[in-house]
């Protein structure tokens, strides 16, 4: 399909007032295609990323169960940053900073029903779950 | 849990027997006998015509915007027929069940009419009918040629028809779901809805949520990559703003909708318990997530229809829309805030006073931005040169109506007052009146203000009146007795009803039904009276409005190419600047365009995937096997199909925009 979009600014050439004028509107898409070396740094960052939490389960004797599985997920979301920056290309330039803008609404939205979810669900099972141990009762 | 095994399956048949087919219910047997009639005829006709080839050709594979926006609003005025027999046949029903009556419909049927009335209505009339606007209109405005993908657009269109396909399979084979319009559980799980009603609205929903889903980025990408030069983010018609925010609510909303029914569906068919009463399962997890995306659902119908309304007031009163940057901001906020209110849907359901009065307040709040567009409205009209043509008719009467719709809206967000109106005709009275005050007027005024665009010849004034009154005072008679009825206590889906006082009431919105019926009747007798009076009606500027946006700068019908030459945009009225800067059409230099081809693969794409879903809907494993490795093979056959596109010559070119420089010299 980008054979339709160049064909599109294609024609700006004889737009018909102020031919030549190349303002698209939205910038041009700055779209970074990563060095070898950030893809080597890319990779590197993956695998330490992964062998600590792998090393945490197997040795299983560093933190506790809670603390493994809290470091796990700290570590995933960082890894999760690395994925986005080396491998997706991802910063506040790329395609106009839409890319950034549809990043902060996705996380926006994720948090909301996420957050609201868990909040949401709290009450109700409080409120509204039968007590099974009688001595709960009011 | 229940063992679905018990569920007797015959190996080539699945669960599909002759007692499937509900020849024993009369209404459903004389249907069904008008549909293959009516069926026949059709075929007949288009066979006689010789028809086909060019339905094949110029519109089922078109990947040209125009013409799938076109059958996006066939398909959705299709469906309201059906949408609104249900509608009336409810209406009759609740009109007649007193005194120990029990009415004409029987439960097992009544059931599947308020359902069938409430999916169809939303998925299958109000989406089509806004997707389809956007469709014909956005590129229009943004001076583009098409969308990003066209094919995909194509695709995405024939998904949207294969849900509503199965949906009308469901009317005579086997039943439609029991459950109301989203379908709770516990009610739709396997141990309370056994049959295969649920799996209907399951499979129905899926196939066209591909479609919508696949649509909104489609139209995402073309808002922000092929807008003309010149045209900046605020340079955009208010239309293609609000339909911007729409497409980002559909894309971050409808995955939430196909996850919850993945869910439920591996409850009906696998036997997890995400849902169920027992076993770990809760019920309210899946009302919870449903209004998710609920509720940025109701936002995805109204925002474009308020983009609609910008257009049409600033035409119609002549003058630049007051407070374009405030329409701007609000349009966004609303896109923001309408995920932050979705708890208002179940108040009742027992969070505790935190969280109500929380979503309480947020609910309250999004009124604000809401109102706020409304007085840009007034203000756009205030000193303005108002010409009461039809789209503006539909316009002031939505504002009257809406306001109400509204106001009962924030009555009902006050948590203590919902617990007394929950569930209630009051709740059906207020959704109703921003749906069908909001959502459907808006929708009327869009497609009598574009229709000139799209055919090249005014819809006829006089039957478009008589359907205008009969909507509005049909509207206000059909749903001002559910207010009374709600604030009296009558709960929403009954069937009969024992209190003989009510009877009245169901009665004169009995009659509000009829004169609806009567608007209906109208427009579609004007469609056919402005098809027969077309040489009077008809339009060679392209602009018969006088209008300010770009779409208003091309001929009428416009070429498949829309313009010859990428218009420069230097204002957010583009075309009203140009006019006012003497603008002069160019009327050489044309070169060939570069245009997309039509493709089949989107009819076959969705055929296939309607077989799958009723091969699921049936337990007919083999046939479910069988299509789903078809639809991989020819979505993968497609990847190989390389003749994309063309280029319309030069020559055709000249030959069109001579054409309309002769149009528009006669004209003068």
């Amino acid at each position: 399909m980008s054979s339709h979009a160049e064909h599109h600014s294609g024609h700006h050439g004889a737009v018909h007032h102020g031919a030549g004028h190349h303002d698209h509107g939205h910038g041009d898409d700055g779209h970074a295609h990563g060095t070898l070396g950030s893809y080597v740094i890319g990779f590197v960052l993956s695998v330490i990323l992964t062998v600590i939490p792998f090393w945490l389960v197997m040795d299983g004797t560093i933190l506790d169960k809670n603390m493994t599985a809290m470091a796990i997920m700290a570590l995933a979301a960082v890894q999760v940053v690395v994925h986005m920056i080396f491998f997706l290309h991802m910063n506040g330039r790329a395609e106009g900073g839409w890319t950034m803008l549809s990043l902060i609404f996705t996380l926006i939205v994720v948090v909301i029903m996420l957050a609201g979810s868990l909040w949401v669900m709290y009450h109700l099972n409080t409120n509204m779950m039968p007590i099974h141990d009688p001595s709960q009762l009011p | 849990m229940i063992d679905t095994s018990t569920v007797a399956t015959h190996p080539l048949f699945g669960r599909l027997t002759l007692e499937s087919f509900p020849y024993h219910e009369p209404i459903v047997v004389a249907t069904f006998v008008a549909v293959v009639l009516g069926g026949i005829a059709l075929v007949a006709a288009l066979s006689y015509f010789r028809l086909w080839g060019y339905l094949w050709k110029e519109w089922f594979t078109t990947v040209d915007h125009k013409r799938i926006g076109i059958m996006y609003m066939v398909l959705g005025l299709i469906m309201l027929l059906r949408g609104f027999a249900d509608a009336i046949m409810m209406r009759l029903q609740q009109a007649m069940a007193f005194g120990g009556s029990e009415g004409y419909l029987n439960a097992h049927h009544y059931d599947q009419i308020f359902t069938a009335h409430g999916v169809i209505m939303i998925f299958f009339v109000a989406m089509p009918f806004v997707t389809g606007l956007m469709n014909y209109v956005v590129p229009l405005q943004i001076g583009a040629r098409d969308v990003s993908f066209p094919f995909l657009n194509n695709f995405s269109f024939w998904m949207t028809v294969g849900g509503a396909v199965l949906i009308m399979v469901s009317l005579f084979v086997g039943e439609f779901a029991r459950t109301g319009w989203l379908a709770y559980p516990p009610l739709s799980n396997i141990a309370y809805s056994p049959e295969t009603g649920v799996d209907y609205y399951i499979w129905a929903l899926q196939i066209a949520g591909v479609g919508t889903t696949l649509s909104g980025i489609n139209l995402i990408c073309t808002i922000v990559k092929m807008r003309a030069p010149g045209m900046t983010m605020m340079k955009m018609p208010v239309f293609t703003w609000t339909s911007l925010c729409t497409n980002v609510l559909i894309v971050a909303s409808f995955p939430i909708l196909t996850a919850t029914l993945v869910l439920l569906s591996l409850d009906r068919y696998v036997g997890t318990n995400f849902f169920t009463n027992d076993l770990g399962g809760s019920p309210m997890m899946y009302v919870n997530l449903i209004w998710i995306w609920g509720h940025p659902e109701v936002y995805i119908l109204i925002l474009p229809v308020f983009g609609i309304f910008s257009e049409v007031t600033s035409t119609f009163s002549g003058k630049k829309l007051f407070g374009y940057t405030s329409m701007v901001y609000a349009t966004v906020v609303i896109t923001i805030l309408s995920y932050l209110v979705w708890l208002h849907h179940f108040f009742t359901m027992g969070s505790g006073a935190s969280v109500n009065s929380f979503f309480g307040i947020t609910t309250m709040i999004i009124s604000i931005p809401t109102g706020a567009k409304i007085f840009n409205w007034l203000f756009t009209m205030y000193r303005g040169r108002i010409r009461f043509e039809l789209p503006m008719m539909w316009t002031v009467a939505f504002m009257l109506t809406f306001v109400v719709g509204g106001m009962t809206g924030v009555l009902l967000a006050v948590p203590p007052a919902d617990f007394v109106l929950h569930n209630s005709l009051f709740l059906i009275a207020h959704f109703h009146n921003v749906i069908i005050g909001g959502v459907l007027f808006g929708l009327f005024a869009g497609i009598y203000y574009w229709w000139p665009k799209a055919f090249g010849f005014r819809l006829d004034p006089f039957w478009g009146k008589v359907s205008f009154w009969c909507w509005v005072i049909g509207f206000w008679v059909a749903f001002m007795p559910l207010y009374v009825l709600g604030l009296m206590g009558v709960t929403r889906r009954l069937r009969v009803f024992e209190d003989p006082s009510l009877q009245i009431w169901f009665q004169i919105a009995a009659v509000g039904a009829v004169l609806i019926a009567a608007g209906i009747g109208a427009f579609l007798l004007q469609i056919a009276v402005s098809v027969w009076k077309r040489r009077e009606l008809v339009d060679r500027t392209g602009d018969p409005w006088d209008g300010r946006t770009l779409e208003w700068a091309t001929s009428s019908p416009p070429p498949d190419y829309n313009f010859a030459f990428t218009p420069m945009i230097h204002d957010n009225d583009a075309w009203w600047d140009m006019k006012k800067r003497g603008y002069k059409r160019p009327l050489g230099g044309y070169k060939a365009i570069h245009m997309p081809s039509n493709s089949g693969t989107g009819v076959i794409l969705a055929g296939i995937s309607v077989v799958l879903g009723f091969a699921l809907v049936w337990y007919i494993w083999w046939l479910a096997a069988v299509s789903f490795v078809a639809l991989l093979a020819a979505a993968i056959h497609h990847t190989f199909n390389y003749h994309r596109d063309f280029h319309i010559p030069a020559d055709v070119v000249v030959r069109t925009e001579n054409e309309r420089t002769r149009l528009l010299s006669g004209q003068v």
